[in-house]
């Protein structure tokens, strides 16, 4: 997106394309100059990004621009050596994956993670498995079944043995039944066929719209756009841009750059 | 026929022996996906507990080994369990863990280097845990060789006492000691048929039993006589055997018996003749293959019917993934360690009691058993449960009934050989399937 402005002035240029993220609600997530490298190999070169309750708030980029370590950071399943992350005014940086989900936060990982040699219900029951309250996980399983009723066919399945559709719905059923109030998730439109993708959409504003707020991260910046309150670009390791979601959509660089616009 | 049988039991019972130890094979490869080569040496240090804990407790407790009561085993298996156990606890904690992010060449050495290291910690002289009774000798104090000198003799007068401590009964650890499991568990011939019953005529001076009933011998079957009696307010059963050519006796016929010092062996006293049955089925035999398979039908519940269980096999699938899911990983990963150790122990401890003559644990011979379960575990299909079991019978059954109907020497063979077939035939094992990921 560089061709597409001509004003070369770093501090004008943030200053032009990065708002800060002024919503109503308070803050749920916080991150703030999150350096990560794999090895000599540096992903995140200080990223910073508000999440704020109620919202969904999308993170948008090419192949390799560092969204999914940005996420994998988020849900301490790599550690950044630098930065800060705090859920809910918590500092959360260093704790490991299985504590983040006792503190409200559920990750549908890239590629799905789905346990292809359990069955389906089995997946769909260690979604829950931080919780210890019967009677909110029946509630929270009918619910997400409810969502899902695909996944309520196949309930005696491997999950092994389902479409690439299914196992994504699969992938964000399971994710729910944590009753998480930060969701995560990891492209799930890749690999789907359009419909899919309108009906996955079409899913996360409603699980949005119930109440839980999403983190969303995609390549499809079209959909992710059309659904978010915030949008944040990444490339190569930095936010280039952060506005509301609905300006970005509109925004030349973004057009240009993400929705193969003209 | 009778053979036949016979060899199927000890396939039983061996065999599920093999497949305890093969579960634990398969559990730690399912989810660490790399095979634990000191697996074999926890199943010895299990076996060398069961040899060590028993003669302990046993002189701790003061019982004969006949008498010992049914708590004492199970003291003695918990206590294989626990330090078997925590063994695996500390070597997943201290030499696989750090590793977990290694490549698996790593920790496959590393597997071989822990293997090594329990061998020879195992070799290691040891502290005797107990003794048998002092030596005292008694010689002229002028005939005293150095070394008695040295040890401080009593002399009193022209004559020195020297006192030794008597053998090591037990050392920590293997040491050398001890050379032969006491025999824990109690153990009989459950189907043998008492066939008549009779009086003693003199005691046990003449050696004679009248028959209340006419009876009938039959050649190549054994048959002794048996009494009851009372030692230490304990009910016991003692026996005699008889000193008579088979054939058919009337009742009433006197029986010449082969006469031992036994004073319940009275004029007048009763006595009941019983038949050694063909095919004979110990209980020992029986409560091995009973308390293997309540093991297995344990581990299966928890790993296919349990919350944790879940956990175990989603850590197996991706682990990464799987804390996602709120499943702490290093909890699992030691907890399913525990579980295979543990299997492992209980599985020495009652291959012990079935064969306590065999030589004392730091031998090859233990060792040589954990490989052949390491076998099982491959054959059946590695990673995989049911497979293990099937393995751990199948590898007993070739290895029994090859060295029954062929050739005895050969048994070591017959295992290996199975693998090399298999794995040429079907590498993933027979029930292991190359699991595909929809992408």
């Amino acid at each position: 997106m560089s061709a597409a402005h001509t004003d070369d002035n770093p501090a004008k240029l943030a200053e032009q394309h990065i708002r800060p993220n002024t919503g109503d609600g308070p803050v749920m997530l916080q991150v703030s100059d999150l350096h990560m490298a794999y090895g000599a190999i540096r992903a995140l070169h200080g990223v910073d990004l508000t999440v704020r309750q109620g919202q969904i708030v999308t993170l948008i980029g090419c192949n390799g621009a560092g969204k999914s370590t940005t996420l994998r950071s988020i849900s301490g399943m790599c550690k950044p050596q630098r930065g800060k992350i705090t859920l809910e005014g918590r500092e959360i940086l260093g704790l490991p994956s299985h504590a983040m989900v006792r503190l409200g936060m559920a990750h549908s990982p890239e590629g799905r993670g789905i346990f292809a040699n359990l069955t389906v219900e089995e997946n769909l029951e260690l979604g829950a498995f931080a919780r210890r309250d019967k009677s909110g996980i029946a509630a929270d399983r009918e619910r997400a079944l409810t969502l899902f009723p695909r996944v309520r066919e196949r309930m005696k399945q491997m999950a092994g043995t389902l479409s690439g559709g299914e196992q994504q719905m699969l992938a964000m059923a399971r994710a729910l039944m944590a009753r998480p109030r930060l969701l995560l998730l990891d492209e799930p439109s890749l690999g789907l066929a359009p419909q899919i993708v309108q009906t996955i959409f079409k899913i996360i504003r409603e699980i949005n719209a119930a109440g839980t707020t999403v983190l969303l991260v995609e390549q499809n910046a079209h959909m992710a756009l059309n659904i978010a309150h915030f949008g944040y670009v990444l490339e190569v390791g930095r936010i280039v841009m952060a506005r509301p979601a609905k300006e970005l959509a509109a925004s030349d660089e973004v057009r240009k750059a993400y929705l193969g616009g003209h | 026929m009778a053979d036949f049988f016979q060899t199927l039991i000890a396939t039983i019972a061996v065999g599920s022996l093999y497949a305890l130890v093969a579960l634990g094979y398969t559990l730690v490869y399912g989810i660490l996906k790399f095979i634990n080569f000191a697996h074999s040496d926890i199943f010895v240090l299990g076996a060398w507990t069961t040899f060590a804990g028993s003669t302990v407790f046993l002189t701790k407790f003061g019982y004969e080994p006949e008498q010992s009561p049914w708590w004492l085993g199970v003291c003695v298996l918990l206590l294989a369990i626990f330090v078997c156990g925590l063994t695996g606890y500390l070597i997943e904690r201290f030499a696989y863990r750090p590793l977990r992010k290694a490549p698996r060449l790593n920790v496959l050495i590393t597997a071989i280097g822990v293997s090594l290291l329990l061998q020879n910690v195992g070799q290691l002289p040891g502290l005797a845990l107990v003794r048998g009774p002092e030596r005292v000798v008694t010689k002229p104090a002028d005939q005293l060789t150095d070394r008695e000198k040295s040890t401080n003799p009593e002399i009193a007068g022209d004559t020195a006492t020297i006192r030794e401590p008597g053998e090591a009964l037990a050392t920590l650890p293997f040491g050398s000691s001890p050379k032969r499991a006491p025999t824990i568990l109690p153990d009989a011939v459950l189907n043998e048929t008492v066939v008549a019953s009779g009086t003693s005529k003199g005691g046990a001076k003449r050696g004679v039993i009248v028959l209340d009933q006419a009876i009938e011998l039959v050649p190549d079957r054994g048959y002794r006589l048996e009494i009851a009696r009372t030692i230490d307010g304990q009910p016991r059963r003692e026996s005699l055997n008889l000193a008579v050519e088979p054939g058919k006796y009337e009742a009433g016929v006197e029986l010449a018996t082969q006469p031992r010092r036994n004073p319940a062996d009275l004029d007048g006293a009763r006595y009941t003749l019983v038949r050694d049955p063909l095919v004979p089925i110990r209980l020992l035999d029986v409560l091995i293959v009973a308390s293997s398979l309540v093991l297995m039908a344990g581990l299966q519940v928890l790993v296919f019917r349990t919350k944790l269980g879940s956990a175990m096999r989603a850590v197996s699938f991706n682990v990464d993934t799987a804390s996602l899911m709120g499943i702490n990983v290093n909890f699992v990963i030691s907890f399913t360690f525990v579980l295979g150790t543990a299997l492992a122990a209980a599985a020495a401890f009652l291959y012990a009691m079935k064969y306590p003559s065999l030589q004392q644990p730091a031998s090859g011979v233990w060792v040589l058993l954990g490989l052949k379960a390491f076998v099982a575990a491959v054959v059946g299909g590695i990673g995989n449960v049911r497979g293990a079991v099937l393995g751990g019978f199948l590898i007993a059954g070739i290895e029994f009934f090859g060295a029954r109907y062929i050739s005895t020497e050969l048994r070591d063979v017959y295992v290996f050989g199975l693998l090399i077939v298999v794995l040429l035939v079907r590498p993933n094992g027979l029930l292991g399937s190359a699991v595909r990921e929809k992408v």
